[in-house]
């Protein structure tokens, strides 16, 4: 009799198959902690400082949408990926939003089965050389070494502009950005290429920044921007209007310093609606209605996100350029909140 | 065991019970229940996925196969470009696969000898030397070899506008080691047939002076026969074809050296790792092996007037050969499998190819994870195969 009843719990384990679940945001109020997938590391992007906590553009984001989301921005647990690891991380829901210079392609959203929440970071391929060998246009690169990292869409822009433009080169295959450091520098490769914020981003941890430079050419489109698994729409709304709310913060003026002020007496109706004193906005996404205000108080609006981490006073030293507000002159332009 | 008396002292029990205290019944039973347990894992794996991969709308397929790879491989034996099919990528890292897998092997069998014998040499130094480096070698992480390696080559070694020359023919520098290449004229075709004939004459001369022996017990000198037909007369056609051949010396320009061959410093770092990793536990095994002959057959060997070199050729090396393949077998399936270490130092195998590039660029996990541990097995079962009729050929046959 023993025998049937193991049989009937074997039967019962495989019937109890262990499926994909489809509610993330009840699974992340329920875990109490939000799980990011970033990069390994990379300077301004996202990284370990020398207290091991984490840091970086797409890392404030990360903790912007936890505190909207939990209540906190500390809760979250960053889970690092490499180029290639980063969407079976997503997809196996070892992390709940992918946050990694990720460039939001068609594959990606339609046979990845992703869902894009937006673009973050209006990027573009570009490639970085050593001042000592005298190049200064792409043009010219016929015959290098190309440090590169695989599983990124920038592998394939590689291949076809060399191919379009009727020249060779070496493809030196290294997987994170520590690697292409450590072969370009020792002269592995003679190039290093990947989106131009990211050579930005490496080439201020170089001993001696000024002795390479970037090249004039920017050879794609490389619009960044975070991720969720495709199939789950109140998650993706959720996150993706806490995306939105750090652009508008930017627009209306709403900063991390005066975030409190303005929602005790909003200056106009718009700020009342994204900081929640008018309307229910939050509640519509499964939040509640103090959801960007504790989003903007966690790590102040997009303008101040990049200024603290690539912006112009920082060792990166980025530009706004398209990614400043549509009303300055570049593309940046979230949907209004209302 | 005997069944009949079983039966006879078991107490009696209705219907099914029974079975169970007849011991024949009883392992009919468990083995039936295992495999079913078995199955049901099996089933209970394979549904889970398909039912992950429908409820993330994923549907298994091999078509991407068959689309262009899009990518470049920076080595590769045959035309591929980023156009080619990610089938083609795969064949590319398959035979990168192969090259590091086979060249390997070459290596550590050759070192891995040399150390086994060196390690029972009765010289104190030369005995303690080869100790350390065995024990060095086998107990740091092959992976850890890997790096070294390859860190030393592109760290330490100059770069190409100053590399280092032998001639004007051999570079080495962190790029790897640049060398010339053959370019064949019409006639080396003459040379190189004279050589394929040399070696089929010197197979042909070896029975006819086993036969000989056999015979007569007379000795032909084999090896001076041998080198003649194989390297001598090719060289004397090529003289006297005018030396039909020429060679490309690679030239730098531009970036890189340009023309002849480049063994780029992945390969060199990833074969030379492995080669010595795994030669450090041949050494071992064939000492085992050489230790498990019996001193008597040494002993015997010399009573019967035979010298040093001759005993250990016909008398302990057949002998321990017995004893050293079928672990040397499964040290070339370790040499072979961790090849697919290549991915740490960017090194094109089929791990990296089709297990990596491709399975990232076109998303398909479950595709090309199936296919590399495929062929991964395919590979292994064809080294073991051969290995297991080398065992059989060698092994003592009983009469």
């Amino acid at each position: 009799m023993k025998l049937k009843s193991i049989l009937v719990a074997g039967a019962a384990l495989a019937m109890t198959a262990t499926v994909a679940n489809a509610a993330t945001l009840e699974d992340v109020k329920a875990s109490g902690e939000l799980n990011c997938i970033v990069t390994t590391g990379l300077v301004g992007f996202a990284y370990t400082d020398a207290n091991g906590r984490w840091n970086g553009f797409d890392v404030d984001f990360c903790r912007a949408t936890a505190a909207a989301v939990l209540g906190d921005g500390e809760k979250v647990k960053f889970v690092p990926t490499t180029g290639k690891t980063r969407f079976t991380a997503l997809s196996s829901g070892e992390g709940d939003i992918l946050y990694r210079n990720t460039t939001v392609t068609m594959s990606r959203d339609a046979d990845l089965k992703l869902t894009f929440l937006g673009v973050n970071y209006y990027d573009g391929q570009g490639f970085m050389v050593s001042k000592a060998l005298g190049v200064t246009s792409a043009k010219q690169l016929n015959g290098a070494s190309v440090c590169i990292q695989t599983g990124t869409t920038t592998e394939l822009n590689l291949a076809d502009y060399f191919r379009a433009q009727g020249m060779s080169y070496e493809p030196v295959p290294i997987e994170t950005n520590e690697e292409a450091r450590t072969n370009y520098l020792s002269g592995r490769c003679d190039v290093y290429t990947t989106d131009a914020s990211g050579l930005a981003a490496s080439r201020a941890t170089f001993e001696s920044p000024k002795d390479h430079i970037l090249l004039p050419e920017i050879i794609s489109k490389e619009p960044l921007g975070p991720a969720v698994r495709q199939g789950d729409d109140a998650w993706a709304d959720a996150t993706r209007w806490v995306l939105n709310a750090l652009i508008e913060a930017e627009e209306f003026g709403i900063t991390s310093a005066n975030a409190d002020e303005m929602a005790a007496n909003p200056p106009n109706p718009t700020v009342a609606r994204i900081l929640g004193v008018e309307g229910n906005y939050g509640e519509m996404v499964g939040l509640d209605n103090q959801w960007a205000l504790r989003a903007i108080k966690a790590v102040g609006n997009y303008g101040e996100i990049f200024d603290r981490n690539i912006g112009p006073n920082t060792e990166i030293g980025l530009e706004r350029g398209l990614n400043a507000l549509w009303t300055n002159g570049g593309i940046l332009y979230a949907p209004p909140i209302r | 065991m005997s069944v009949a008396s079983d039966t006879d002292s078991t107490p009696q029990r209705g219907g099914i019970m029974r079975l169970w205290y007849d011991s024949e019944a009883r392992q009919v039973i468990i083995q039936i229940f295992t495999i079913a347990v078995l199955f049901a894992l099996v089933f209970y794996l394979v549904r889970n996925a398909v039912i992950n991969l429908d409820a993330i709308g994923k549907s298994l397929g091999f078509d991407f196969l068959f689309q262009p790879a899009n990518y470049d491989i920076n080595q590769s034996f045959l035309e591929y470009d980023s156009r080619s099919s990610n089938l083609k990528a795969a064949i590319v890292g398959l035979l990168n696969t192969f090259l590091v897998a086979g060249l390997g092997i070459f290596i550590a069998t050759i070192v891995g000898f040399v150390m086994g014998v060196l390690r029972l040499s009765k010289n104190f130094l030369m005995n303690r030397l080869v100790y350390c480096y065995v024990e060095a070698m086998r107990n740091v992480p092959v992976l850890l070899w890997i790096l070294l390696v390859h860190g030393f080559i592109v760290v330490n070694m100059p770069g190409p506008r100053q590399a280092l020359g032998l001639g004007e023919s051999f570079f080495f520098s962190n790029r790897g080691i640049n060398m010339p290449s053959p370019l064949p004229e019409p006639l080396f075709w003459a040379t190189a047939i004279t050589f394929i004939l040399g070696v089929i004459g010197a197979i042909v001369f070896k029975r006819y002076a086993k036969k000989i022996q056999d015979e007569t017990g007379k000795i032909l000198p084999v090896l001076y026969v041998s080198f003649g037909l194989i390297v001598v007369l090719p060289v004397i056609v090529y003289f006297i074809t005018g030396a039909p051949l020429n060679w490309e010396t690679p030239a730098m320009q531009g970036f890189n050296f340009q023309g002849g061959y480049v063994v780029k410093p992945e390969l060199i770092a990833l074969t030379l790792a492995l080669a010595l990793y795994t030669s450090a536990f041949i050494a071992e095994t064939v000492r085992s092996g050489i230790l498990a002959v019996n001193y008597g057959q040494t002993e015997a060997a010399g009573a019967l007037g035979l010298r040093n070199n001759r005993t250990l050729q016909l008398v302990v090396i057949p002998q321990a050969m017995r004893v050293i393949v079928p672990p040397l077998t499964s040290q070339y399936l370790n040499l072979t499998k961790n090849s697919s270490l290549a991915i740490a130092i960017g090194y094109m195998d089929i791990t990296a190819t089709l297990g990596g590039i491709t399975l990232n660029q076109t998303g398909r996990e479950m595709e090309c994870m199936i296919l590399v541990m495929a062929i991964y097995l395919c590979i292994s079962l064809a080294v073991s195969s051969f290995m297991n009729w080398y065992n059989n050929r060698i092994k003592l046959i009983e009469r």
